[in-house]
């Protein structure tokens, strides 16, 4: 996937932890230490104004590739480049706050996120102030109520507490609190995974709003397939650690090809209730302790051999920008073996 | 409707919980019923009521919660009315449970199959290994590979998805009449949730249950019931077979609530959006409940509350649906 312009690229991006068990113990039992590699030498990039979705089942990495990019976390190998500045590479304090302050993270609870003790006027302030962005204390109430008024709530809610508010009005706030700083990329991990539906479409109608109204790019993550389809431009699909598909979203909905890819699909829940005939779906997430050797997917794949289980598969690039990590793919034998799969599940 | 067996009838259900300031109502004059084989749906946002009514069924409402009114009628027999010690024996023989969280529902200090067996042996007269083979049996119908090898192994050695089969395999020891099923794969994974819901599905069927399956997912609804219930505010807003609720829905909320579900292959700038949330339950407003965030919102429903009201194949709390509001509308035009 190359793109021109990036606002965000991230290029070999690891983080892995250690999950030894305490010296002592590890003696007795004679273990070694643990490592447990929650982001897998990642590879993607987003333009400018558009939003790249991550997906994939619990566990897989994707907080922790949000984690990366906002620099919550070091990473172990590769780096993360925004709009052209390598976020390692050596920065003086004063462009390292310059940077940060073009990209805000929003979270899943937007309960938690908040300070319950501080009035959101201050919630909304804070940002204002420790960016330097207005110092005069008319033009930071302008501001705050300009952002309010952003998020469809109005100047007067400054006056409350967070608990005052419900679930949806609260993203709302940290929404409002994101922008204040005027970014221009937001990271948001699962930011309505804890809103009931009709809550969750004010929310993601609001962030396309804004997007086209500010030019905002987003990392956007989540586990809902259907509001990926909804939200996002490019879409990148994890797996263990691994993203084992990238690309234009649009594409990869109609046209999956990691087997991984083709499963989740499978799984959306048929709303429109047309009664499609499905691979079904077997097997269990495993472990990312010990995830399966060569490619992470062959317990569950149905067209892994030998080499799947030895090997890790290489990025493969195919045409429509899709990058693919699986040798079914590479040695173009997978289209094959998906129509055989089908005549073989149709018929029985 | 199908000509088979009611299992549960609920009868103008209502929960409250009394407070410093009054009593609130939790649950407010809900009927249903579930047949033989069926799969009852009960969708709603959170805090409408669906876990409430579940669990004043089974007789397991949390107190100061308590029904103030109502039937339940299990086989034809009231159970709301019994004594705690009676109810937990229907609950034991005749009604199967899983919930959300699996590990609330499973011992974490016996294996798998002592848990199983146990309850085997409290409901049948068997020995010891024939209580194995039932219980390594089960294990295999909700589909655990290799059962002979779980079968003594302790719950935190099960996956999520796994945890939630043996949760169910418990449920199905006794043979029951009824499952209800509280937001069951909620915490699960979506390619582990699709695995799930087939196993209920198919268990409904083959075993003859009826089960009530209560979710906020509208998706798993469509993949699983048969009938649906909307709950809104502690009241059944609309209650129909699967597909008029979903397809064809008679109640502005449920209309809303299908037009602001983002569907994989819909195309759509904006998603249809609701205003507001849903009322807490101090705040329920006069009238119909939904009135501030309705629509097609008129006069009557700020003053009066409308109960269901047959319309085709479904019904819909909602005055749109009663000749007399038609009428009223047109003779003010
Ligand atoms: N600080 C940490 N120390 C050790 N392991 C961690 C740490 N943070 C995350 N992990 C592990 O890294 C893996 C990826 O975690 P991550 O939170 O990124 O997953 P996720 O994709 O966001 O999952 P979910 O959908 O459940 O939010 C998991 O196995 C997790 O247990
Ligand atoms: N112990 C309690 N005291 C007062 N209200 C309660 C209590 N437990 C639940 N409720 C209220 O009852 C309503 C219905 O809750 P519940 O049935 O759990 O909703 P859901 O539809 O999300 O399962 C909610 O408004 C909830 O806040
Ligand atoms: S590399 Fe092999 S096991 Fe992995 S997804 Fe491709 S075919 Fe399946
Ligand atoms: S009764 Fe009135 S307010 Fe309530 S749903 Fe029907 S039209 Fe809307
Ligand atoms: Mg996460
Ligand atoms: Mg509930």
């Amino acid at each position: 996937m190359t793109i021109e312009k990036p606002i965000l690229e991230v290029e070999d991006l690891s983080k892995y932890f250690d999950v030894s068990a305490p010296l002592l113990r590890r003696l007795v039992r004679r273990e070694g230490r643990a490592t447990l590699r929650a982001v897998d030498r990642v590879k993607f990039s987003i333009p400018k104004g558009k939003t790249l979705s991550l997906v994939g089942e619990s566990g897989c990495g994707k907080s922790t590739v949000a984690r990366l990019v906002v620099g919550l976390y070091e990473p172990t190998t590769g780096k993360v480049v925004f709009d052209g500045h390598d976020m390692a590479a050596k920065h003086s304090r004063k462009e390292m706050a310059g940077l940060r302050r073009r990209f805000q993270m929003i979270f899943q609870d937007p309960f938690a996120s908040l300070n319950p003790r501080w009035r959101v006027y201050d919630i909304i302030a804070e940002p204002i102030r420790a960016h330097g962005i207005a110092r005069d204390e008319r033009e930071i109430s302008r501001r705050v109520a300009q952002n309010l008024e952003r998020v469809k709530l109005s100047a007067r809610d400054g006056e409350k507490f967070p608990h005052e508010f419900s679930g949806g009005q609260r993203q709302r706030i940290s929404i409002a609190r994101a922008l204040a700083s005027e970014p221009e990329f937001l990271v948001c991990d699962e930011p309505t995974s804890a809103l009931d539906v009709s809550v969750q479409a004010q929310i993601l109608n609001l962030m396309k709003d804004l997007q086209r109204e500010l030019g905002l790019s987003y990392l956007f993550i989540s586990h809902d397939l259907a509001v990926v389809y909804h939200i996002a431009d490019y879409l990148g699909v994890m797996y263990l650690g691994r993203l084992v598909e990238v690309g234009p979203a649009r594409e990869i909905f109609k046209n999956p090809q990691h087997p991984y890819t083709r499963m989740l699909l499978d799984a959306i829940p048929d709303l429109e209730m047309t009664g499609r005939k499905r691979i079904p779906v077997g097997g269990e997430v495993p472990s990312p302790i010990s995830p399966p050797s060569g490619c992470h997917f062959h317990p569950r794949c149905p067209f892994a051999n030998e080499r799947c289980q030895r090997e890790a598969p290489g990025v493969t690039t195919l045409s429509g920008e899709i990058d693919v990590r699986c040798h079914a793919v590479e040695e173009g034998r997978l289209a094959g073996e998906v129509e055989k799969l089908r005549m073989q599940s149709s018929a029985a | 409707m199908s000509n088979k067996k009611p299992v549960l009838e609920v009868r103008n259900l209502r929960v409250e919980f009394p407070n410093r300031r009054g009593n609130l109502v939790a649950v407010d004059d809900v009927s249903f019923t579930v047949n033989e084989g069926e799969v009852l749906g009960v969708v709603g946002e959170s805090g409408a009521g669906k876990s409430m009514t579940g669990s004043a069924v089974i007789g397991l409402l949390e107190p100061p919660g308590r029904i103030a009114g109502g039937e339940v009628l299990l086989d034809g027999e009231r159970i709301d009315n019994l004594s705690p010690e009676a109810m937990r024996r229907v609950r034991g023989k005749r009604i199967g449970m899983v919930f959300q969280d699996p590990l609330t529902s499973l011992n974490p200090l016996y294996t798998v199959g002592r848990q199983l067996t146990e309850t085997i042996q409290t409901h049948q007269n068997v020995s010891d290994s024939q209580a194995r083979k039932q219980a390594i049996d089960l294990l295999a119908e909700v589909g655990i590979p290799a059962p002979e090898k779980r079968i003594d192994q302790y719950p935190h050695q099960f996956s999520g998805g796994m945890r939630q089969r043996v949760v169910i395999a418990l449920a199905l020891c006794v043979n029951p009449r009824m499952i209800i099923a509280d937001e069951p794969t909620t915490a699960l994974d979506v390619s582990i949730q699709a695995q799930i819901i087939k196993l209920l599905k198919r268990l409904c069927e083959d075993h003859g249950a009826a089960v009530m399956l209560i979710t906020h997912d509208m998706g798993v609804i469509a993949e699983t019931a048969d009938r649906v219930a909307v709950m809104y505010a502690g009241r059944i807003a609309e209650i129909g077979p699967v597909k008029d609720v979903i397809k064809n829905a008679k109640h502005p909320y449920t209309k809303g609530l299908m037009g602001s579900i983002p569907v994989v292959g819909h195309d759509l700038e904006r998603l249809s959006q609701i205003e507001g949330s849903m009322p807490r339950l101090t705040e329920i407003p006069r009238g119909c409940a939904f009135n501030p965030r309705c629509p097609e919102v008129f006069d009557r429903c700020r003053v009066e509350r409308p109960d269901l009201i047959d319309v085709g194949t479904s019904r819909a709390a909602c005055w749109l649906h009663d000749p007399a509001s038609a009428k009223k509308t047109e003779a003010a035009e």
